[in-house]
């Protein structure tokens, strides 16, 4: 499969620039990062309307609330271990509750940190800021999707969080399509097993497909960017349809989207799954693919998943 | 603001006792809640909301008017004391306080009362939240202040000294915080359980404008609220010598009624004290 590759970030970057022409309430702050999460091309373009907080966490996504009291939009983006986690009170508090127009846009999420080590890696996000209330969660698979869910988070009312990669990333979605908040995507057709693949692990699903078409199954690959509100509606339409599912994302396992799809589920159509993710364990230094390869996302497991969940079926 | 004079502060003060009232009134019928630290800021509070601060109910969806964030959010009672005075709900709703489905939640809520500008409760986020205020109006080239009630427990929490520094770097001169040092948090006094002092040489060296005030005195607070405001060039913080429980006898410097509510018989007597009935 010969897919472009291309940064989540810099698309993030663009778009930053994009929405600085279109609207002046844009305001951007960034935590010493800005060069990693590409909020230094809004500073270069909009310098007035960049702030940079340094090494501080906390008082950045406190002082977002502030410039949301004051009805601007504001876009504030560190790495995602440090967004969520160190600045998880804040976001609670000072952002959701009061249902705050502040994106959270944090870069660096998962494994693919690569070198950096356990310390900046984070398989927990998703779960902290699916759990607070008013919250919406985007999980781009690529670079194009990201540019997409970064405009229509700008027009979405109420904070949102948005988990980039490292990485680049094969270009999957096309480019001029509206990003719709809450609705996952059909990448592939197909009835006898559904792929549900989170952010980077789409692609792998999508490579799992080509593979177990060769063994004559007809892979569904769903592309489910929106964790919060869930697309309950596709999801379940994959299972009545399919009969068995199997998830895939770089997350904890415990929490994860595998945890919430499972729920829906078991509510409203029990399905044989399997879970493609962390396996609760914390990661380590090394390459991104070296990595993923190591703790189990790749499109290896995922076929094998596949395998062994369509065997479950009646 | 007008000219300070004697019969405006008899006013003030006069109006500081009727909140004093309602403050006591409300966290007796809650049966819950934290009259010492709401106590200790009545004067700053009637001060901000009847004098000092430009601001109406009308004017709430309109940025270009005085903001004002309660950083220590259990003074809520004070809070919810000045902004049903000054028109943004009815008086009659006070005693509903802490009560389900009351739009007067323990601590304040944006989303759900009138007049509160933001949802503060978890200690230390104020100050950041104000940074932001400060910012947003200087962008939007309006010529307004925020002010920020903050607590003396809460300068622990370490976000205090990051939106400190922040305010300092960008130079926020429309930013005024006040400290109200009443000297006591919940576990004791706040030298014995986490020392501040020498507190004012802190926000010094964290490059901030340092004004000092008995936070009782209604008079020092006009005037020293008057000169926070004529300050250039960077942040005021007001560190404000207050009394935790300021107004009722057995209730000041008294940490034991920094979170409970009186009986009958104090509440009867509190009453008095502030110059009301029961």
């Amino acid at each position: 499969m010969s897919w472009a590759l291309e940064s989540q970030r810099k698309n993030y970057g663009k778009a930053l620039v994009e929405l600085g022409k279109r609207r002046k309430d844009i305001v951007v702050l960034d935590a010493d990062l800005s060069g990693s999460t590409r909020t230094v091309e809004f500073k270069t373009a909009y310098p007035d309307r960049f702030f940079n907080c340094g090494i501080a966490e906390q008082n950045m996504m406190g002082t977002a609330a502030g410039l949301a009291v004051c009805g601007m939009t504001v876009f504030a983006s560190t790495f995602a271990v440090f967004a969520t986690g160190r600045a998880y009170d804040q976001i609670r508090q000072s952002i959701a509750y009061p249902n705050l127009n502040v994106k959270v846009v944090a870069s660096h999420a998962g494994i693919t940190v690569g070198g950096d080590g356990a310390s900046h890696q984070t398989m927990e996000d998703i779960a902290l800021m699916n759990a607070i209330p008013n919250m919406t969660v985007i999980v781009p698979a690529d670079g194009p999707e990201t540019y997409n869910a970064v405009l229509a988070a700008a027009e979405h009312r109420g904070p949102v969080y948005i988990r980039m990669g490292r990485s680049e990333v094969p270009v999957i979605t096309p480019r001029e399509a509206a990003f719709k908040i809450g609705k996952a995507t059909t990448l592939r057709e197909g009835s006898d097993v559904a792929l549900v693949g989170v952010g980077q692990m789409v692609a792998p699903c999508l490579l799992a497909a080509d593979a177990l078409k060769a063994k004559g199954i007809n892979a569904r690959v769903i592309n489910l960017s929106t964790i919060k509100p869930l697309d309950v509606g596709t999801l379940e339409r994959a299972a009545r349809e399919c009969g068995c599912v199997v998830t895939a994302e770089e997350h904890n396992i415990v929490s994860g989207v595998g945890t919430l799809v499972a729920a829906v589920l078991a509510e409203r159509h029990p399905t044989p799954m399997e879970r493609v993710a962390m396996q609760d364990v914390f990661g380590q230094s090394g390459e991104s693919d070296e990595l993923m390869k190591e703790y189990g996302l790749s499109e290896k497991e995922v076929i094998a998943a596949a395998i062994r969940v369509m065997e479950r079926k009646k | 603001m007008k000219s300070i004079n004697e019969g405006r502060v008899k006013e003030l003060e006069q109006k500081a006792a009727s909140l004093r009232r309602h403050v006591v009134k409300m966290i007796y019928a809650a049966g819950s809640g934290h009259p010492g630290g709401s106590l200790s800021a009545t004067d700053i509070m009637t001060a901000l909301f009847f004098e000092v601060m430009d601001h109406s109910p009308e004017r709430m969806g309109s940025q270009d008017r005085d903001h004002f964030i309660m950083s220590k959010g259990h003074a809520a009672p004070i809070y919810y004391a000045a902004l049903a005075e000054s028109g943004y709900f009815p008086v009659e709703e006070l005693v509903t306080l802490r009560k389900l489905h009351s739009r007067l939640q323990g601590h304040p809520s944006r989303v759900k009362t009138p007049g509160v500008e933001m949802s503060t409760g978890s200690l230390g986020q104020g100050l950041s939240v104000a940074n932001g205020l400060a910012l947003a109006l200087r962008l939007q080239n309006l010529d307004r202040k925020v002010y920020c009630l903050c607590g003396d427990g809460e300068m622990a929490e370490g976000q205090i000294w990051e939106a400190a520094m922040f305010a300092a770097h960008y130079h926020l001169e429309n930013l005024i915080a006040i400290v109200d040092r009443n000297g006591l948090q919940i576990d004791g006094r706040t030298e014995d359980v986490m020392a501040l002092e020498p507190l004012a040489d802190k926000w010094k060296a964290f490059g901030w404008n340092v004004l000092f005030m008995d936070g009782n005195d209604m008079w020092q607070v006009l005037e020293t609220l008057n000169e926070a405001r004529q300050h250039k060039g960077g942040p005021t913080v007001i560190v404000a010598k207050t009394v935790k429980g300021k107004g009722v006898s057995f209730m000041e410097n008294n940490v034991g009624f920094h979170g409970k509510s009186p009986n009958e018989k104090e509440y009867e007597q509190a009453m008095r004290e502030l110059g009301g009935s029961a």
